[in-house]
């Protein structure tokens, strides 16, 4: 169970990027984030992942509280992030450091096996497409068995058809371990495709909007009435949090044209 | 998907003219050979410069004392290399260019680290490096000698100095430009500070340490022909200095050739020492 409580996170700099956080997701659940650009969601991701300290509140992961990284949490970022001087072998065993040589082969191979790159596994970052290399630094995380797996936007710089592959993969490495994953997003589709319950955010200061739970039967069909009506439900919401954003600017507005006047 | 995607790109490839001349094999193979005769082509200004020289003199249209004719180059290399005296100077001057490089580069990757990994050492060292290094390295030249005396040490010291600045300098620079979003990843899989710098730190600055160290190499040759000039009885930089007092072109020419190669020489080892270490690094430099 992941708790995240009152959290608030304010930069040096003075940006409110998250306010009063409250969320709490359950052992295998898979949340997707979804909201507007800068309501903070990367912020959110980094803080579980204990790469940036809260500003106040707390997380806590089976009630232990996290500061600072985690073996448990394990993160994926927006772009892949791997190291250009390790092949593609050496990239996913990179958290393996304690594991024996015999069992780090095994699940180095498991892995790869499992993101369609068997045959690439002696090859460099730099020969890889965007959308391998973004499907070793997924083997990367997955495959120290985290109990909670963020991902930031994995998906975000590749095509359709790569993504629906990239998804399958996804939940191929989760029906494995059903570890407890963090999305975020901003494609409605992906977020009814692969989450449990979206949650959609809102900037300024980040916040939680709406939490609306998909429960659809996986394997999930899309082009089946309930999906679309998920995917219209969701997209309501974030629209509703975009309109409910700039109704009061809109009264602002109104009230200063009605000072001038 | 593979399918679609590869057919798709075959599909590219027909539509343009380039693309389907890229298919045919025959191209690239044509397209190498024209490479090679552009490489030529470079050679083709200096050998044509040598010939129309060599046949100026031996017709007898030009002396040549003051330009020797590369005929008269090549002989005198060769019969500075039959003597065995074109050998001691050679492993004269590598050695100690080989000394000084030894003892700048490890202090210039010991303090440049230092100052690349820690703010405070940075504070401390870097503003007494950098005035020192505003220093023209030969104004050390005196000091050297009254200190270590007009042998070996003064000479190897001087070369040292002209090693240290650019090896110091790359090496701090590469490890403050390390890319943070690297080192978040080894702060995710929660690494020691020492296998941060180990498994992170070390491999991202191999491949400007190595350009750090190859400017270094090549500072240590200029070097020691100031050293050399300053009073040495053998050397590359003796035959310069002797060949001058001596009027003898050819000799300074000869030097200057040895020079050259052993400059390139030493650059290439250093190069394919280093190699397997920069491999994975994704630049036109293996090419070239
Ligand atoms: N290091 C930082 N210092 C100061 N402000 C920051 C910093 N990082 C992010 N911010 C600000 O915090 C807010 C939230 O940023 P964040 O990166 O979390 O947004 P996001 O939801 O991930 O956006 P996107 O969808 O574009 O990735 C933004 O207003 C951003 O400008
Ligand atoms: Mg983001």
């Amino acid at each position: 169970m992941l708790n995240l409580e009152h959290l608030s996170k304010t930069y040096a700099d003075g940006t409110r990027a998250l306010s009063d956080i409250n969320l709490s997701v359950r052992e295998s659940e898979i949340v997707a984030l979804i909201g507007g650009s800068g309501c903070g969601k990367t912020t959110l991701l980094r803080l579980i992942a204990g790469l940036d300290r809260a500003s106040a509140g707390a997380i806590r992961l089976d009630g232990t509280t996290i500061t600072e990284p985690d073996a448990a949490i394990g993160i994926v970022f927006q772009e892949p992030r791997l190291l250009p001087w390790l092949t593609v072998t050496d990239n996913i065993a990179f958290g393996l450091d304690g594991v024996g040589a015999a069992e780090r082969r095994e699940r180095v191979g498991h892995a790869l096996a499992k993101v369609g790159l068997s045959e690439h596994a002696d090859r460099w970052p730099r020969d890889l497409s965007g959308g391998q290399q973004q499907r070793v630094a997924i083997a990367r995380a997955f495959v120290t068995n985290p109990k909670v797996l963020l991902l930031d936007e994995p998906f975000s710089a590749l095509d359709a058809f790569t993504r629906a592959s990239l998804h399958e993969h996804l939940l191929g490495l989760w029906e494995e371990t059903r570890p407890t994953v963090v999305l975020v997003t901003h494609d409605v589709q992906e977020a009814v495709t692969l989450a449990d319950r979206a949650v959609v955010m809102q900037p300024k200061p980040g916040r939680i909007f709406d939490e609306l739970p998909l429960s659809l039967a996986r394997p999930r069909d899309k082009s089946g009435p309930s999906f679309d009506s998920a995917v219209r439900r969701v997209l309501a919401a974030l629209d509703q949090s975009l309109q409910t954003q700039h109704a009061p600017k809109r009264e602002q507005d109104r009230q200063a044209a009605a000072l001038w006047w | 998907m593979t399918g679609q995607a590869s057919g798709r790109a075959a599909g590219d490839a027909w539509s343009s003219p380039e693309g389907a001349a890229a298919l045919a094999a025959p191209h690239s193979a044509e397209k190498r050979r024209a490479v090679d005769l552009r490489v030529l082509l470079g050679l083709f200004l200096p050998v044509a410069i040598a010939l129309i020289w060599e046949g100026i003199v031996s017709i007898g249209w030009a002396q040549g004392r003051l330009v020797p004719p590369p005929s008269r180059i090549v002989a005198t290399l060769w019969g500075l290399s039959e003597t065995g005296e074109l050998w001691t100077h050679v492993w004269a001057t590598l050695w100690r260019v080989a000394a000084g490089f030894a003892i700048g580069a490890a202090a210039g990757i010991v303090l440049g680290a230092l100052s690349g990994a820690s703010d405070t050492i940075r504070r401390l060292l870097d503003p007494t490096l950098q005035a020192l290094r505003a220093i023209p390295s030969i104004a050390w030249v005196p000091l050297f000698i009254l200190w270590l005396g007009i042998f070996e040490a003064s000479k190897v010291a001087l070369i040292a100095v002209g090693v240290f600045f650019p090896v110091y300098l790359g090496i701090a620079g590469a490890i403050l430009s390390v890319d943070r979003k690297l080192v978040e990843v080894g702060r995710v899989f929660r690494l020691s500070r020492f296998k941060l710098a180990r498994r992170i730190l070390l491999p991202a600055v191999l491949p400007e340490a190595v350009i750090a160290l190859r400017s270094g190499l090549g500072l240590g040759f200029m070097f020691v022909v100031a050293a050399e000039f300053m009073g040495a009885s053998e050397g590359l930089g003796y035959l310069l200095v002797d060949g001058q007092q001596m009027g003898k072109p050819d000799q300074i020419l000869a030097a200057i050739i040895a020079f050259a190669l052993l400059g390139k020489l030493a650059d290439s080892l250093l190069m394919l020492g280093t190699k397997p270490l920069v491999r994975w690094q994704d630049t036109v430099r293996e090419r070239l």
